[in-house]
């Protein structure tokens, strides 16, 4: 603070200075479009990075789907319509990948909603009840906040090469179950463990955000809603039923909100665990758009962009939804 | 002094810039990969080229082969963005990318004569002349065995009874061989069609149709498929490697650290062997095994080659004209332990600096499988989209390994996708 005062008489004549440039800049500006329309001035810059880094290449994306062949430049790429379209809903039987014209990508949607539906669920249920631990005073609440948190500073892959030892044939796991009398498995390569294993890695290296999230929501309930609840005879689990989760829903709801993103956007662990194997056991849709558009010897850039049009309306359609819920619950 | 010493260095800085001094070194990338010391050769073979051309500099981008020179290089090329040399395997599917370097060579025939078979397969269309690139490397697909451990569970090494002996008596002999000793994985395959392919054209494979079209809707093909599959689901193969990678894998770790018996691979390795192992146990590279369409393995190899979209294609020749020099390939095969592509040396030999017992004889079994070669064999290697056909081949199998789909529907969706494939090159 001594340092800053020192600095005082330095600093705020080159505040001044700064101000009056920018004014000099401003007020022409301000007298041409007027006050109303000067906020469209101040988004601009950030509006320009969103134009071109998010809407050019969604629009991009979407010329793409439309086209054909093997050529990577727009304007070498026949305009073949919605036949990428029709080629990834080419099926006698929607229930049977097997019986369509890309099997991969059929195969790819089932895992991830399977993927989604038990990875989110573990999510909110995991930091819930670890968020609920942790805002009680137990001992050493510090160290244990940092535990569980530790797993999101990891890279995704290193995340994924850690448990690839845990789990292989002759890793981590077999070696303890052997210690004590049990037999070898093969984790990765059974397809349900797969799955298993995917899920549960998944949620181990991302619940400390969420549980993050769901502590700060805790902690700002006020504690004299529980004083008046007690008053009133409430049990514990009256308290957890009537004050937390109504007021823990909006905190909730973005944890879903952001968790069903990042399920269904989840590729980099998978990848390097299990490779989307066995077979394509755990491939999911992201994966198959990588594989299709980049890592196959024959790239196919627009069916690759229609299927991440197929994901990327999906995912409006889920969070539309969920805003939808979550509108209608904070009414209620 | 000092003001001497202080006017020389102004004038050695202002010369620096002085563009006439600069604008005449050219500098030139190679994009490259390592199956084992031959970076390193290649720096040192370089460093002498460029002591005798100072207006050439040659860097070397290191990359890992599958991400790379599969993954990124092809997008590169497309782009427009490629380096102004590449170390590549498919040739024919990276050939619309490649320099023609004819005009810029001073002995276009010395090309043509030694590297035929590579140039005939990175031509494509009615190009009957181009010169892209040489073979650095002859590849031969084939197993190797770790024979301390047939020793020490007292099996005998099939391949030493009988010239012919069969994918199932080498299977039986592994089991055995695993079975005595404890050992995780009796056998392996890299991850990859082009490796499945030898087994399969010994099985009766013909890989193509009477009219040329690819096709892998034959008793061959299914017989080899049926096996492989099999082996995967009775242990007898390394369990995890196929089903449970995405793109290529390879057991080098496995074999090396005498946790295999009976490794399906090629000759590249015999160098990184020689490293990693040395004479810590007896291995050696064996006969490729035997079914009712031959003994073949398949023939590859790895080639360097010009990329069109250099600035420099003269400069981009000389270097060239010197890798591809039968003193300077010589050098390079010799301590690089590869089977030479180059007719000359391969007919007048290449005396490879090691004194390993195991290198020398992996290297001189690989070398005498060359005549044994199916047509079908060198028909698949050359033909342009044969990734299209490798790649499915490794991808279906490993849903048929998983119970995706059953052996004859892996195969079906083989057929399919190579006839997609082709349809979309068009």
């Amino acid at each position: 603070m001594r340092f800053l005062s020192i600095l005082e008489p330095l600093t705020r004549p080159l505040l001044l200075l700064l101000v009056t440039a920018i004014d000099g800049i401003l007020k022409p500006i301000q007298q041409r479009i007027g006050v109303n329309k000067m906020g469209y001035f101040f988004v601009l810059p950030n509006l320009l990075i969103f134009g071109i880094f998010v809407l050019f290449p969604m629009l991009l994306n979407f010329y793409y789907a439309m086209t054909g062949g093997t050529k990577l430049f727009p304007a070498d790429r026949p305009f073949v319509g919605l036949d990428n379209f029709a080629t990834l809903f080419d099926c006698e039987n929607f229930s049977q990948p097997n019986s369509c014209q890309e099997d991969l990508f059929w195969r790819g949607i089932f895992n991830t909603i399977q993927f989604v539906i038990f990875q989110v669920s573990g999510i909110v249920l995991f930091s819930l009840i670890t968020a609920l631990v942790l805002n009680r005073n137990i001992v050493a609440r510090g160290f244990f906040r940092s535990v569980f948190f530790y797993p999101v500073l990891l890279s995704p892959v290193v995340v994924a090469l850690i448990w690839k030892w845990i789990l292989q044939h002759e890793g981590v796991l077999n070696a303890i179950l052997e210690i004590f009398g049990g037999e070898s498995m093969r984790w990765l390569l059974d397809t349900n463990w797969a799955m298993f294993w995917v899920v549960f890695v998944s949620v181990w290296a991302l619940m400390g955000f969420y549980t993050l999230i769901l502590l700060a929501g805790l902690q700002s309930i006020p504690p004299e809603l529980y004083e008046a609840s007690s008053i009133d005879g409430a049990n514990t689990w009256q308290d957890f039923r009537f004050v937390t989760m109504p007021l823990l829903m909006p905190t909730m709801f973005v944890v879903l909100v952001l968790s069903l993103i990042r399920a269904v956007q989840m590729f980099d662990q998978i990848f390097v665990l299990t490779g989307g194997g066995p077979g394509t056991r755990t491939q999911l849709m992201v994966q198959y758009i990588y594989t299709t558009g980049f890592s196959n010897q024959i790239q196919l850039f627009g069916l690759s962009a229609a299927a991440s049009m197929v994901l990327g309306v999906s995912l409006l359609i889920l969070t539309l939804l969920q805003l939808r819920l979550g509108n209608q619950s904070s009414l209620a | 002094m000092r003001k001497i010493l202080a006017v020389l260095l102004v004038l050695s800085l202002l010369l620096a810039d002085v563009p006439g001094m600069t604008q005449n070194l050219v500098e030139l990338r190679i994009r490259w990969y390592n199956d084992g010391n031959e970076g390193e050769v290649l720096r040192e073979l370089l460093d002498r080229f460029e002591a005798d051309n100072p207006d050439i500099s040659v860097e070397i981008d290191t990359v890992d082969y599958r991400g790379g020179i599969l993954g990124s290089l092809p997008l590169d090329l497309a782009a427009g963005e490629g380096p102004d040399i590449a170390r590549i395997t498919d040739w024919g599917g990276l050939a619309e990318h490649y320099l023609d370097m004819s005009p810029h060579l001073s002995d276009p025939d010395y090309w043509n004569e030694n590297f035929e078979f590579f140039l005939g397969a990175s031509r494509i269309g009615d190009d009957e002349t181009s010169i892209a690139g040489f073979q650095d490397a002859f590849t031969v697909t084939g197993p190797y065995v770790n024979r301390t451990l047939f020793e020490q569970a007292g099996v005998d090494v099939p391949s030493d009874m009988t010239d012919s002996v069969s994918w199932e008596e080498w299977a039986e002999a592994s089991r055995a061989v695993a079975e005595a000793l404890e050992i995780p994985y009796p056998m392996a395959m890299d991850r990859s069609g082009h490796r499945f392919a030898g087994p399969a054209i010994s099985m009766g494979a013909m890989y193509f149709d009477d009219m040329g079209h690819p096709n892998v809707m034959d008793d061959g093909f299914h017989a080899m498929s049926e096996l492989f599959v099999g082996w995967h689901l009775d242990g007898t193969m390394h369990p995890e490697m196929w089903p449970l990678s995405e793109g290529y894998a390879g057991a080098n770790e496995e074999f090396a650290n005498a946790e295999l018996v009976f490794y399906m691979s090629g000759s590249w390795q015999v160098r990184q062997f020689s490293d990693q192992i040395g004479d810590a146990f007896d291995w050696q590279a064996v006969p490729n095994p035997c079914g009712p369409g031959g003994c073949t393995g398949m023939p590859g190899g790895t080639a360097i080659v010009g990329i069109a979209s250099t600035d420099h294609p003269a400069e981009v020749a000389r270097v060239m004209e010197y890798l591809s020099s039968a003193e300077v390939l010589s050098e390079y095969l010799a301590r690089t332990l590869f089977v030479p592509a180059h007719a000359g040396l391969r007919a007048s030999g290449v005396e490879y600096d090691t004194d390993l017992q195991s290198a020398q004889d992996s290297l001189s079994v690989f070398i005498g499988q060359i005549a044994k070669f199916e047509q079908t064999a060198a028909d698949l290697q050359s033909y342009p989209y044969n990734f299209h056909i490798f790649n499915s081949t490794r991808d279906r199998l490993t849903q048929a390994m998983v119970g995706e789909m059953t052996v004859d529907e892996a195969i079906e969706r083989i057929q399919d996708d190579v006839d997609t494939a082709l349809a979309e090159e068009g």
